[in-house]
């Protein structure tokens, strides 16, 4: 596009992982997630109630206990750390605003999706929390390490989704693949 | 070594960042003589035994928690939140 004397380039947004997911080995698959909106959700204090409130009535989901993701059609509201979670999918209604601190974090985020036959067993050499079904069920989510990395990992239906900020979405990538390659390895060896 | 996190559960020492002893928490009153501000922010004891430090739990929930232990025995006594055993 040219403007005055000058020529605009037409930038193409990517994804963060854009021609680095997906990756399969043996039969667990790494890849990436659109999560729409990423927002932050900061409660201002005594407000946890009215916000809870604000996004039930806006978005048909509560504010997340720790360790917790609240879930309802194309939303979800995911505990990130103390005191705050982030809604995911929808932009965020207004509503919201007077209640908690409320800022865009859509670009900030690789957000990944581990999923198949040897999910757990992959994040057991990275990350130092337990991510079995039965210790971290449908619903769960944790801040916690992904070897020097600051993660937030919840499980979806799908599988185990893990958020890294998006500079770090190539060395994500490259920690989760050896490992799923080491795991994969030695399954093959029996 | 583990910590029990009072929002997050046990987890591994390598989530937390260890701050030093507690006693940052007793500050003196704002007209104390300089040597007893001096005495809070320089002198530490080191003890073998019983002590109380304060940890941050860097990378979890981000809460900064006072946890009282064994440095002979690294038997952990108790994990708080310094907003609840401190109330600036």
């Amino acid at each position: 596009m040219r403007m005055e004397d000058g020529c605009v380039v037409e930038l193409t947004a990517l994804m963060p992982c854009n021609g680095i997911l997906p990756i399969t080995i043996g039969e667990t698959t790494l890849s990436e997630v659109d999560p729409g909106r990423i927002t932050a959700l900061m409660p201002f204090r005594g407000q946890h109630a009215a916000l809870t409130e604000a996004l039930q009535a806006a978005h048909g989901l509560g504010f997340p206990e720790p360790g917790q993701t609240t879930v309802a059609e194309g939303a979800s509201c995911v505990w990130t750390a103390r005191d705050q979670a982030f809604l995911m999918g929808p932009a965020p209604d207004d509503s919201l605003a007077p209640h908690a601190a409320v800022t865009d974090q859509s670009d900030a985020w690789s957000v990944v999706l581990l999923a198949g036959l040897d999910a757990e067993d992959v994040l057991a050499r990275l990350v130092p929390i337990d991510l079995r079904p039965a210790a971290f069920p449908e619903g769960a989510a944790a801040r916690t390490l992904c070897q020097h990395m600051s993660v937030t990992i919840c499980r979806r239906a799908e599988g185990l989704q893990i958020m890294a900020f998006r500079s770090m979405a190539r060395t994500l990538a490259h920690e989760i693949s050896d490992a799923m390659a080491s795991v994969a390895g030695r399954r093959a060896a029996g | 070594m583990r910590l029990t996190c009072p929002i997050c559960g046990p987890r591994d020492r390598r989530e937390f960042y260890y701050q030093g002893d507690a006693v940052m928490l007793d500050r003196p009153g704002a007209d104390a003589p300089p040597q007893v501000w001096a005495d809070w922010l320089h002198l530490r004891d080191n003890p073998a035994g019983r002590t109380r430090d304060l940890w941050y739990h860097e990378a979890g929930c981000t809460a900064w928690l006072a946890v009282e232990r064994d440095t002979v025995t690294h038997e952990v006594f108790s994990v708080e939140l310094v907003e609840s055993a401190d109330a600036d």
